[in-house]
């Protein structure tokens, strides 16, 4: 075959291929200049890894986030499984709210989220009085990643029940097991993988969030903060090696959780 | 032991109205009805999984209606199996027994046991997903009958099964009926299978029940057109029954009077099972009451037997061997005879 020829009859695939390079350099360049560029600079980096108020909003930001998905994995895959197995007048209504947050611009999230837990609202006073403050504290940070992120973990909970054949359900029901441990034994272990993903996916969003934090939060920062409070400061030079840090972490810890995920998947 | 007093039950598209059945202690009784008619939703209703609208269902004297399943000692075995995927082949076979919260020595006596009636102890250590049909389906009952359920509801279990594995399973059903003495309902829309397991058989279609009886009742004397078409009576007629003056009882179908054994007078059907008929291509000195000549008009072969078409009228299907076809040499257009006896015309 001619390379004339070839080329027609790969038409679909070159013109794609051409289009998908693109975009995927898009996502990389940056990603991959930023690198580079910090490490032809090697003193600041390692000064900037050395500086504790990095390491600290570092950790932070990494176990807000954690906490962030431990709440909403406690209360989203409960929901996310009524949502796949039951039908209800408004379902589709409280399908696209949970939604919301994604679409939301999430400086508007935090203000809408500050009128809640602020003191000047009931629920806010309730925590205050427990000694829980929602303004410039970890747990603000926590909510704040909370809301951004929940929709990504239960659309993906709801998706892996969904696959789950109620009847497996219902076979385990005929043989004793209660609607418990039908769907501790049985629904939950079955969809774990794609609550896994949610849980993965839910997690690295909270690590990014920076908007509603910001309103909730300034204090303590978490590092999508400091990086902005440096550049704002400082200038370029002196963000960018926390920025190349936080991403090496989140893309190391997000690579090895998905990798886990996968082989989980593949047994 | 089992009885369904007016179970009513919503389908969505139709409703499955005032289904009336007991079935005894032991026996295994099928449900037979076209694909659509309800038949998984009734088990499931049987089993606790399906709300009912209206209607009670007792099980050995107790009424369940609104028991739990998990409480109702009834399992449950699906056409595609439902095995937990996740589960290896033992834990899956014993999963009941855990959820009841069996000792071990127990489990280990049950398993036992269930493996050899079943044959499937090389399985145990596998994951569902490397087994084949047939032994996904001995796993299901494997991990139904381990409980010991006063009833088994079995959902269409060889319809997803290739010619000779649903042979082997429907041998290993009669099996563990007639050794465990268990309490079978059995659903299907294969007549031949309802034939070949039942010791009763309920006819259902267009959401209503329309005939309970034993296999031969079903087979010989069906109560209506849809039961009639179901158990493969090709030959079903609309004409007039009437007594002539010589005594003889006859049906009348396009000017051909078909003598009949017994029937009330009146606006009728008529069913002749195909095998009831005799073709030949002379006239055959008998004591059957019925001989007409005709033309075939129609061949359908299925392999070791053929049904011809002889177009009398009316047309009028019959059931050979091969070996008959080819010795009589029948062919479309060819002038043969039929032959059925009176018993064989049953009017409805």
């Amino acid at each position: 075959m001619s390379v004339g020829k070839w080329i027609v009859s790969h038409r679909l695939t070159l013109t794609f291929l051409l289009l998908g390079a693109i975009i995927f350099l898009f996502v990389v360049v940056p990603l991959v200049k930023m690198l580079l560029s910090s490490v032809s600079e090697p003193d600041i980096l390692w000064e900037t890894i050395m500086d504790p108020e990095v390491t600290g909003a570092i950790g932070l930001t990494l176990l807000a986030a954690l906490i962030a998905t431990l709440f909403g994995f406690l209360l989203g895959v409960p929901l996310a499984y009524l949502l796949a197995r039951t039908n209800f007048p408004g379902k589709k209504l409280v399908e696209s709210l949970i939604d919301v947050p994604i679409v939301v611009p999430h400086t508007a999230a935090g203000i809408a989220l500050l009128f809640v837990f602020g003191r000047r609202f009931f629920l806010g006073e309730a925590f205050s009085t427990l000694g829980i403050e929602f303004v410039d504290s970890t747990a603000g940070i926590v909510i704040a990643m909370m809301f951004v992120s929940i929709p990504f973990l239960i659309d993906s909970a709801k998706e892996g029940f969904k696959k789950v054949d109620v009847r497996l359900e219902k076979v385990a029901r005929t043989l004793g097991a209660s609607p418990w441990q039908a769907f501790f034994r049985i629904s939950f272990p079955l969809a774990w993988r794609s609550i896994l993903a949610g849980n993965i996916m839910m997690w690295a969003r909270g690590i990014s969030e920076f908007g509603a934090v910001i309103i909730l939060a300034y204090h303590p920062m978490i590092a999508p903060v400091l990086v902005y409070e440096r550049f704002e400061t400082y200038g370029l030079d002196y963000a960018r090696p926390i920025a190349v840090i936080l991403i090496f972490v989140s893309v190391v810890v997000f690579v090895l959780l998905r990798t886990l995920a996968y082989r989980g998947d593949r047994q | 032991m089992i009885d369904i007093k007016n179970l009513c039950v919503d389908l969505g598209d139709f409703v499955l109205r005032n289904v009336n059945l007991t079935i005894d202690e032991g026996e295994y009784f099928v449900i037979l009805g076209p694909t659509g008619a309800g038949k998984t939703v009734l088990l499931e209703s049987v089993a606790g999984l399906y709300p009912i609208q209206s209607g009670e269902i007792w099980l050995r004297g107790k009424e369940v209606t609104r028991v739990e399943p998990e409480r109702r000692k009834v399992s449950i075995v699906y056409q595609d199996h439902v095995l937990f995927p996740h589960l290896s082949v033992r834990d899956n076979i014993t999963f009941g027994l855990k959820m009841n919260k069996a000792r071990p020595q127990e489990i280990a006596l049950a398993l036992d046991k269930v493996i050899k009636l079943l044959e499937i102890k090389h399985l145990l250590h596998r994951k569902p997903g490397t087994l084949s049909g047939g032994e996904k389906q001995k796993i299901a009952l494997a991990r139904a009958i381990i409980t010991e359920p006063e009833l088994l509801l079995v959902d269409e279990p060889l319809s997803a099964l290739d010619p000779e594995t649903r042979e082997g399973v429907q041998q290993e059903l009669r099996q563990l009926h007639r050794e465990l003495r268990i309490t079978i309902l059995h659903v299907t829309h294969d007549f031949e299978e309802a034939i070949a397991l039942g010791d009763r058989i309920a006819v259902i279609g267009e959401g209503l029940l329309k005939q309970v009886g034993t296999p031969e009742e079903i087979f010989r004397h069906p109560n209506s057109e849809f039961v009639a078409r179901f158990a493969l009576t090709k030959n079903i007629f609309r004409g007039q029954a009437k007594k002539k003056p010589d005594g003889d009882i006859v049906f009348s179908i396009d000017g051909t009077d078909f003598v009949v054994a017994t029937g009330a007078e009146g606006s009728c059907r008529a069913s002749i099972r195909p095998e009831d008929i005799l073709i030949s291509t002379e006239p055959i000195r008998s004591s059957a009451r019925n001989c007409f000549p005709g033309t075939i008009s129609r061949i359908n072969d299925k392999g070791s037997t053929l049904y011809i078409n002889v177009s009398v009228p009316p047309e009028i299907s019959c059931l050979v061997t091969r070996h008959s076809f080819e010795e009589m040499g029948l062919k479309e257009d060819k002038k043969v005879f039929v032959t059925f006896k009176a018993s064989s015309v049953h009017l409805f």
